[in-house]
């Protein structure tokens, strides 16, 4: 009877006109209700201010450290890939381990830029000029090492299928041919994508721009935009259709790299697992790297109302779930090993754990595994030291991974009478090291000169830039 | 110098207050029948299709013919290549198959698409073009910052000075000019 009555005093419209329908606040992407002008003046500053001393004391640093790679990739070019640590069995060493790291890398800022664009993730806006910047620099630190690996650097364009001298033409059937698609293509939309979002923010700089060659330079770059929405309409279509592309290209793309290992029949490298395995762990290293950047950005530039601490949290999930995923395929290949009872394959992963290269699967699986699993707790998201620290930390165990897979699989493969031991040389760690400097310089550089936010579309996420703010029509 | 009298005004430019006033006159401006007049935002503007009465924007046409364009060629160089000009027997595979070179085909399908989503974009808004009568409107360097205006061009069949600045007032305009070309 308690049921019948409760039905009728629902359908009871004059008790319903009544009842106020439950508002949830949404928490605002860009925070204290900021006017437009005010989100202009915050990121062109940046670019329009006289450069700061920390930038100076950074860029030289970087140019420093950049120097590095110059360095090692003279004396490799100069003397031979003799100079590199590799020697049989173990013909991958650094080079293509800093390769998967590098354009791993790379993937969050088109995940941020691309998928969660499609999934209407609003506060990917806040980082995502930066995040795609950072996946074309990263792109560009990882090229250099498959480019100098094949030994004559100057016969490098017989990768492309271009005619030459010796009238052949490259093995379509080969997954590093694949790769060099996949790359180039990747860096090549990257590059599209970035310039094209930036359109609207360089025609910003350039109204703005009081001197002459600043004039010319935003000028030039922003094509004569002039914020019609006549152009905003056809924009809008080519940003999502650009971004429906990314997305199965940013999946492809670390798929591809993983067959480079996976078609191969070496145990521990030939595993259905691989492309998902390394999507998702390119992802995670992405993202923290991400933090890595942005978090030091956010406190130099105060932009603590447009990267929130919603943000940090959105992305410290992120790290938490892909890292959860990475962690449960490290479980997932030894339990393969184990059911698949094929002996070299078990062999391969109790020697990753327990063989000679112990100490960098325990490296990987405590910085890859256990790190991320502290983001589970609020009070350590909203500890940005410590979300600094952790990012720090993944991205350690991430460059591991890779070192695990690419060297352990092949100091011990079939034959105990060709086992080896791989380490690096000091050319190999200068190469390496520098990367960090090239990134860095073209970071720094990016900061300096572009905008480093994209100004209209945080613009669109403001109060101030909703045509009709509607608590119910929930727009934001 | 002569040339002057007989060469048409570019159009009325108007400024609007914010982004809810500039709306709702866009909304009036379209009800009103015109068609040759444009809205500035320094944003994008979620259902500005709707609020200009716009048609669906033609890029995702020569994005498409982008992407026919890259699968065609994956295709074709690979089949050329590794089995017409040069066949090159790998592990007694056949010379070609839809399969193998599927990361081929497939990476030039997006990028050639891409390629056409972003000089699509540039040829339907008819970019770059440095020059343009609005630049010339002193305000109009707020367009990217926070202004919103309304231009009304003289070819528009609806176009007539008096009445067309008459009903930009009564939207809430201000800073009301006719633009030279």
């Amino acid at each position: 009877m308690s049921a019948h009555t409760d039905e009728s005093a629902l359908a009871d419209p004059a008790l319903l006109a009544k009842v106020d329908p439950v508002t949830l606040p949404k928490p605002a992407l860009v925070e204290n209700e900021h006017t437009l002008h005010w989100v202009t003046e915050r990121v062109c500053t940046i670019v329009e201010d006289s450069t700061p001393r920390w930038w100076w004391v950074c860029f030289i640093l970087a140019c420093a450290m950049a120097s590095f790679t110059f360095v090692g990739l003279t004396y490799l070019v100069s003397t031979g890939v003799g100079t590199w640590g590799l020697a049989n069995p173990i013909n991958w060493g650094w080079a293509i381990v800093n390769f998967v790291f590098w354009i791993g890398i790379g993937h969050a800022g088109t995940l941020i830029s691309a998928i969660l664009c499609l999934l209407k993730q609003k506060w990917r806006t806040a980082i995502n000029r930066a995040a795609e910047a950072m996946t074309i620099f990263a792109v560009m630190c990882a090229g250099l090492f498959p480019l100098f690996h094949v030994g004559r650097v100057w016969y490098a364009w017989w990768l492309f299928p271009l005619p030459n001298a010796n009238g052949i033409w490259p093995n379509f059937r080969s997954p590093l041919e694949w790769d060099v698609f996949a790359v180039s293509t990747y860096f090549t939309v990257s590059c599209l994508f970035w310039y094209m979002g930036m359109i609207p923010d360089l025609a910003c700089l350039r109204d703005r721009a009081k001197k002459t060659w600043r004039k010319y330079f935003y000028g030039v770059l922003a094509m004569g935009w002039r914020s019609s929405s006549r152009h905003w309409n056809n924009y809008e279509m080519a940003y999502i259709l650009l971004a429906g592309l990314s997305t199965p290209l940013v999946l492809s793309v670390h798929t591809i790299v993983s067959f480079d290992f996976a078609v191969a029949l070496v145990p521990g490298w030939h595993t259905t697992i691989f492309p998902p395995y390394f999507v998702a762990g390119a992802i995670f290293s992405g993202f923290a790297m991400v933090l890595t950047i942005m978090l030091p950005l956010r406190a130099i530039y105060r932009l603590h109302d447009i990267i929130t601490q919603r943000h940090i949290d959105c992305m410290c999930k992120i790290i938490l779930g892909t890292g959860s995923m990475v962690g449960y395929a490290y479980a997932m290949e030894f339990f393969i090993a184990w059911y698949g009872a094929n002996p070299y394959e078990s062999f391969t992963f109790v020697n990753r754990a327990f063989g000679q290269y112990a100490w960098a699967y325990w490296i990987m699986v405590t910085c890859n595994v256990i790190s991320p699993q502290l983001f589970w707790f609020k009070c350590i998201r909203e500890n940005t030291a410590l979300v600094l620290v952790i990012c720090m930390f993944v991205n350690v165990g991430m460059w591991f991974e890779r070192f695990v897979i690419a060297v352990t699989s092949l100091a011990n493969d079939f034959l105990p009478s060709s086992w080896g031991y791989y380490s690096p040389t000091i050319v190999d760690i200068f190469t390496f090291f520098g990367t960090f400097g090239f990134f860095s310089v073209l970071f720094l550089l990016f900061v300096r000169f572009l905008p480093l936010m994209p100004i209209a579309e945080i613009k669109a996420i403001t109060p101030a830039g909703t045509p009709h703010p509607n608590p119910d029509t929930n727009h934001l | 110098m002569f040339n002057n009298k007989e060469k048409k005004p570019y159009g009325l430019i108007a400024s609007f207050k914010n982004i809810t006033e500039a709306c709702d006159a866009a909304e009036k401006v379209r009800d009103a029948g015109f068609k040759r007049w444009d809205f500035f935002a320094p944003l994008p503007i979620h259902n500005i299709h709707e609020i200009m009465g716009l048609k669906r924007s033609k890029v995702s046409v020569i994005t498409l013919f982008g992407g026919i364009t890259g699968f065609c060629t994956g295709m074709s160089i690979v089949y050329y290549m590794n089995a017409y000009d040069y066949p090159l027997i790998v592990g007694g595979k056949p010379f070609f198959s839809p399969i193998f070179p599927f990361p081929v085909f497939y990476e030039l399908t997006i990028l050639l698409a891409s390629f056409g989503a972003f000089f699509g974009m540039f040829l339907t808004n008819l970019l770059p073009r440095h020059n343009h009568p609005v630049f010339n409107h002193e305000p109009f360097s707020k367009a990217s910052d926070d202004g919103f205006f309304i231009a009304i061009e003289c070819r528009d069949p609806l176009f007539d000075k008096s009445k067309t600045e008459t009903l930009l007032r009564d939207l809430g305009g201000t800073e009301i000019t006719l633009l030279d070309h």
